[in-house]
């Protein structure tokens, strides 16, 4: 059952790093001739096995050098035709494996974006006695696909980040614009899509078909903001309640309601059906049928939103009170009807990016929503606060820019970068690219 | 249900350093907000740089423990000025979204695997107050009575945190007696009255900006030193706690945020221990204890909606002293 060369090497075995592929395994027929002279403490007979492939495009590389340290002492071995390597070890513990990667053929690295040290890895036989070891091999430093091709893709992921993020903005900028509320409760109605959605077509409940459960999702979604208007936010206008207090109201609003999904859904991760859809590649971008659907869906949707707010009377009438309400009344516009009806839209709006953001992320979270609660306030504001058509400009930016900004910086990091953008622009142009001087006080 | 630890714990909570912390923090906020009108959504952000400061210095660079808070509080003050500069020109609420955002960035930078080595990510670190615990005067043992009773150690944080907070309270107390807290106060007002008269409005807001963030940043400190720095503390909720407690002890006043921090964190623990316990009892049939936990999470947020519409001027403050005057 052992493989052909199980190669224990002695330790002045630094001589084979000189030598050329195909020496190496030469020289590893001679090394199984001298197999007795190697170090003692572990040998053949020892009861564990650590073992392993070095490939390369699914083509085993020969004469690949590694060194496995650890109880019983340091042990060499050569990886033999078939790229498989194996020593066995005389204790369950942990040993450090290294490959060398001078062995290596010309301009053949180990590549492993998350590892320092890519060629060194630990393992610990496990209570099995035996683990496989199986290093990563690329062509040049780091990357298997190029810049260019990983700008594409992240672009188009990007463009649908954006899309999605502009849905659920224009709402929030609507909202702002007709009754100055910076509501912070906006991601508490984004994710209030996503569970309603789960709680329509997930397996588990009421397992609708998809064409009706998530429309209906985005019905609730509106209902939502008709019934938060009904009881709350119309209220407070009666009161004349003053923005910075409904902003903090809204705080209160969004505090409870994350807690309230977090009281019902716990605190893990639930997926939408087809969440993990197969990838279809376009050339270097990959996307799965999801991705097309939800980046049409939001490109209808906002064209016909635009349209809606350019050409109805209802959307004059929005804009007119975001432009000046008091003159907007003045002329017969009713007031409390259209900001019920913003309310409604921006409900629907957020409902409906809620539904595409789980399918993104993906999954559905208590707090999704107010993950992206900052980036849909970058984007609103970068785009202008209370300009509809600036915050959809503002969320391509924001959306194209998080996703691609991970190509320089940890991804980790690339919510952040976007927060540093929105304090920049503040610096330079506080209104925004669509806004007006003025409202800036 | 046991009433006797119910109470006990909750009574407890009245000097943890978490209460102090809290009020610390508040107090900062109240001098953002409650004084100079400043609506700062980061004071989160200023929490963590102070207790990351002071983890960092000590841990990486060896600080003694009086210099590595010293660390803290100036990185604090410096973000203060970093984040004054490009926001007090502007309306209050570009300040809460740049203030809440700016927050965030920082939370991510300490969360980021690419400065695991200094920060932890998301880990956090811990194991930094070596320092102050080696200054401990007091001899070891278990000291005080009644619910209060805690070992050397926790004495010496809490004396610690309190001796700070009754700095903080005299020193904030003070200056807004002076003529430097009514040119703040004016300007909270009506910011044009003020510049009519000759002053830098811009100076004032951003001395009231730096003065709170220190204040926050101490909070931070004493917060932490009794648990460790996690990125998952200092998330916007924190912020929103710290309103909560602000705006029901009353933002305007010097002793609000002590009291708000309070009532905030004894019924915070009470809550913790009797909801779970009512569950345990069969009183609330339809929830699971985990859920009883979160019911508390909820109740904060319905509070802070309530106490903004029916009381914003909080339990200690002046109904004619309105400070949602924007």
């Amino acid at each position: 059952m052992r493989s052909p060369s199980p190669v224990v090497a002695s330790p002045p075995g630094r001589l084979f790093r000189l030598i050329g592929v195909l020496i190496a395994a030469l020289a590893a027929v001679i090394a199984v001739v001298t197999l007795t002279a190697g170090p003692a403490a572990a040998a053949e007979g020892d009861p564990y096995r650590i073992s392993g492939n070095v490939q390369l495009d699914g083509e085993p590389l020969e004469g690949v050098r590694l060194v496995i340290d650890g109880p019983g002492g340091e042990q060499e071995v050569e990886t033999d035709e078939n790229g498989q390597w194996r020593v066995s070890v005389p204790e369950k513990d942990d040993y450090t494996v290294t490959l060398d990667e001078e062995t290596l053929p010309e301009g053949i690295a180990v590549v492993d974006p998350e590892d320092d040290s890519p060629n060194e890895k630990d393992v610990t036989v496990g209570a099995g006695g035996r683990v496989t070891v199986n290093f990563f091999i690329g062509e040049g430093e780091r990357n298997v696909t190029s810049v260019w091709d990983q700008f594409l893709q992240r672009l188009v992921q990007g463009l649908n980040f954006g899309l999605m993020l502009g849905l659920a903005a224009v709402g929030l900028s609507l909202v702002f614009g007709t009754t100055g509320i910076s509501n912070f409760a906006h991601g508490e109605m984004v994710t209030f899509g996503a569970v309603a959605a789960s709680f329509l077509v997930s397996a588990g409940s009421l397992a609708l078909p998809l064409w009706i459960g998530l429309p209906l999702a985005v019905v609730l979604s509106a209902v939502l903001g008709l019934v938060l208007d009904v009881i709350l936010w119309r209220p407070l206008r009666r009161k004349r309640v003053g923005v910075v207090q409904l902003m903090i109201v809204s705080i209160g609003l969004s505090l409870a309601m994350r807690y309230i999904y977090q009281f019902f859904i716990g605190g893990g991760t639930t997926q939408l059906p087809y969440s993990s859809a197969p990838k279809l590649a376009f050339g270097p971008v990959q996307l799965s049928w999801i991705d097309i659907a939800s980046i049409i869906l939001s490109i209808l949707v906002i064209v016909g939103f635009a349209l809606w707010l350019t050409y109805s009377r209802l959307g004059k009438a929005t804009r007119a009170i975001s432009d000046n309400s008091p003159l907007a009344a003045a002329s017969g516009i009713d007031v409390d009807y259209v900001v019920r009806i913003v309310w409604i839209v921006a409900g629907g709006l957020a409902g409906l990016a809620g539904v595409l953001y789980a399918y993104y992320r993906p999954g559905i979270k208590w707090d999704m929503g107010a993950q992206v609660l900052l980036l849909m306030f970058a984007a609103v504001t970068l785009g202008g606060l209370g300009t509809a058509f600036g915050a959809l400009i503002g969320s391509l930016i924001v959306g194209v820019l998080v996703e691609v900004s991970g190509l320089w910086i940890p991804d980790d990091l690339k919510y952040a970068g976007a927060l540093v953008i929105l304090i920049v622009i503040l610096l330079f142009r506080p209104q925004g690219i669509l806004g007006r001087r003025e409202r800036i006080g | 249900m046991d009433w006797l630890q119910i109470f006990s714990n909750s009574l407890s909570s009245i000097l943890s350093p978490a209460t102090i912390g809290y009020a610390l923090a508040a107090l900062g906020l109240a001098v953002h907000f409650g004084y100079a009108g400043l609506l700062n959504m980061g004071i989160a952000g200023f929490m963590a740089i102070g207790a990351y400061g002071y983890a960092i210095s000590s841990l990486s660079f060896g600080f003694p423990w009086w210099l590595a808070i010293l660390v803290g509080l100036g990185a604090s003050a410096i973000f203060a000025l970093i984040l004054g500069v490009p926001t007090l020109r502007l309306r209050g609420d570009y300040l809460a979204i740049v203030t809440i955002a700016a927050a965030e960035v920082v939370r991510l930078l300490f969360l980021t695997t690419a400065f695991d080595e200094y920060t932890g990510s998301a880990d956090g670190l811990s194991g930094y107050q070596g320092s102050f615990r080696d200054a401990n005067p007091i001899p070891d043992g278990i000291y005080g009575f009644g619910p209060w009773m805690y070992t050397a150690n926790e004495w010496w944080v809490r004396i610690m945190g309190l001796v700070t907070l009754a700095i903080a309270v005299l020193v904030v107390w003070m200056l807004m007696r002076s003529p430097w807290g009514r040119v703040l106060k004016g300007i909270r007002e009506d910011e044009d009255a003020v510049r009519a008269l000759g002053k830098n409005a811009f100076a004032y807001k951003m001395q009231a900006l730096v003065l709170g963030g220190v204040l926050a940043a101490a909070g931070g400190i004493v917060y932490a030193l009794d648990r460790a720095a996690s990125p998952g503390v200092y998330v916007t909720s924190l912020t929103f706690f710290v309103w909560t407690a602000l705006l029901l002890g009353g933002a305007a006043t010097v002793f609000g945020p002590l009291l708000g921090s309070l009532i905030f964190w004894v019924l915070q623990t009470f809550l913790s221990n009797f909801l779970p316990a009512l569950v345990q009892a069969g009183v609330l049939p339809f929830m699971s204890q985990i859920q009883a936990g979160t019911l508390r999470f909820i109740l904060v947020g319905v509070a802070l909606m309530l106490l903004v519409i029916f009381m914003p001027q909080g339990i200690l403050g002046n109904k004619k002293e309105l400070t949602f005057v924007k």
